[in-house]
């Protein structure tokens, strides 16, 4: 009997590899159920279940919050998301984002001081240099 | 007496810098392995985005995305540096602020580009901030395990502005781990996404888009840049603890240097004091 390779993983961790016979998952446009030799297909999965066939019938079962799904003809990899993503809750984060940013900025001049960076960084640098050249230097004298 | 007692609480002193320094060694060596377990955990995903980005931008040669056209006028850049929240961890922080002004200042003086910044970190946002850079988008505490849902906020700002025309280029600016001894400030070009070189093109046959190709490739590539950003920032947050442990180890050695030192400075002076004391004893005994 033909087979599938179905590799789940989403950026943090690898949440299933391995060889499965179905796997059937929950697409934007409808419950999705693959079987080996399936033609190239990629879909936008909805947050739920994914369960996948083993070879030897045993079922698995995973939760992910929406994500995607290629398939090839024996191979399907869900890419799974971390969190659950939705238009506002996204645009929740940037504007937290933003305020973060504009809080630490509140009172200050625009335009930045290149000069100024230049010379903190080029003072910082050469203090490390001399750290390490004297570190060097006490060892050689024991 | 004076002068040895003196030298024995200068003594304590240091070895109480030793165990403190000792102690962020150790804590840092022990991280080092997570961060680089969590940077080993995001490849495959990162790989499979790429791998299927990539085959759609070529399945689909008629529908260009914006995140992969480069603009013929650079007037705006965007900077999304990623330093760690903490000091103490040597020049790793300095060394990638030198890297990234020289492009920065390059932009802004000669090609009269405006430059804004994304910050990651606490440390980026304050020496920024103090430099006056317009910063406009900012997250830091991260923790020990960033989590992927901690770059949303900041990748959508940056990919905002960019679809808005106020980011004409966008680079990414972090540490890479290479090992526990050596990490490197990189500068990479993040959008337009840098073409693929891989020659191969897949004619032939082009996959079901559900629901449709352009949607899915939106999708696709947001979730790309975030998970290079958040690549970004496990990258960095290992070649913080290595670079933490290496100046924690060397304060430590330079602690215990200190104290072999005033040890000895301590006998001489406490025989110093012994022999007085004994001639001044002979000497009495002498006179009388």
């Amino acid at each position: 009997m033909a087979t599938l390779t179905c590799n789940i993983v989403s950026a943090q961790e690898e949440l299933y590899s391995g060889v499965a016979k179905m796997v059937v998952a929950s697409g934007e446009m409808g419950e999705l159920g693959i079987m080996p030799r399936h033609t190239p297909l990629i879909t936008r999965l909805k947050p739920g279940q994914v369960r996948v066939v083993q070879e030897d019938d045993e079922e698995e079962f995973l939760y992910i919050s929406g994500g995607l799904m290629e398939v090839q003809p024996h191979v399907v990899t869900i890419l799974a998301d971390t969190a659950i993503r939705a238009g506002d809750l996204d645009e929740a984060a940037a504007l937290a984002a933003k305020e973060e940013a504009e809080r630490t900025l509140a009172d200050k001049e625009v335009g930045m001081d290149y000069a100024k960076a230049q010379a903190e960084l080029a003072e910082a640098v050469a203090q490390l240099a001399a750290l390490e050249r004297l570190r060097k230097a006490v060892k050689r004298s024991r | 007496m004076a002068g040895a007692r003196e030298i024995r609480t200068k003594i304590k002193s240091v070895n109480n810098t030793k165990k403190v320094t000792k102690a962020l060694e150790m804590v840092s060596a022990s991280k080092i392995r997570k961060a680089q377990d969590q940077m080993a955990r995001t490849r495959p995903y990162t790989q499979m985005m790429k791998q299927v980005a990539g085959h759609i931008a070529k399945a689909n040669p008629e529908y260009t995305h914006p995140f992969m056209v480069e603009r013929d006028e650079v007037k705006n850049v965007g900077f999304v540096i990623v330093s760690t929240d903490r000091g103490l961890c040597g020049g790793l922080n300095t060394n990638l602020f030198k890297k990234v002004l020289a492009p920065m200042r390059e932009y802004e003086m000669e090609k009269g580009a405006k430059v804004s910044i994304v910050t990651i970190g606490q440390k980026a946002n304050q020496f920024f901030q103090r430099l006056g850079g317009n910063i406009v988008a900012h997250k830091s505490h991260l923790g020990e395990t960033p989590q992927l849902a901690d770059v949303i906020g900041v990748v959508k700002t940056m990919l905002d502005a960019y679809r808005e025309g106020q980011m004409d280029r966008v680079y990414l600016v972090y540490n890479d781990f290479v090992n526990t001894m050596t990490q490197t400030p990189q500068v990479e070009q993040l959008l337009p996404l840098p073409p693929d070189h891989d020659e191969q093109v897949h004619r032939g046959w082009d996959y079901i888009y559900e629901p449709d190709a352009n949607v899915v490739l939106d999708d696709v590539l947001v979730r790309y840049i975030e998970v290079l950003v958040y690549q970004a920032t496990v990258e960095n947050l290992a070649s913080e603890h290595a670079a933490r442990m290496i100046a924690m180890k060397a304060a430590s050695d330079n602690a215990n240097e200190l104290i072999d030192d005033l040890t000895l400075a301590y006998n001489k002076a406490r025989q110093a004091a012994i022999t007085q004391e004994l001639s001044e004893i002979v000497g009495g005994a002498a006179a009388v």
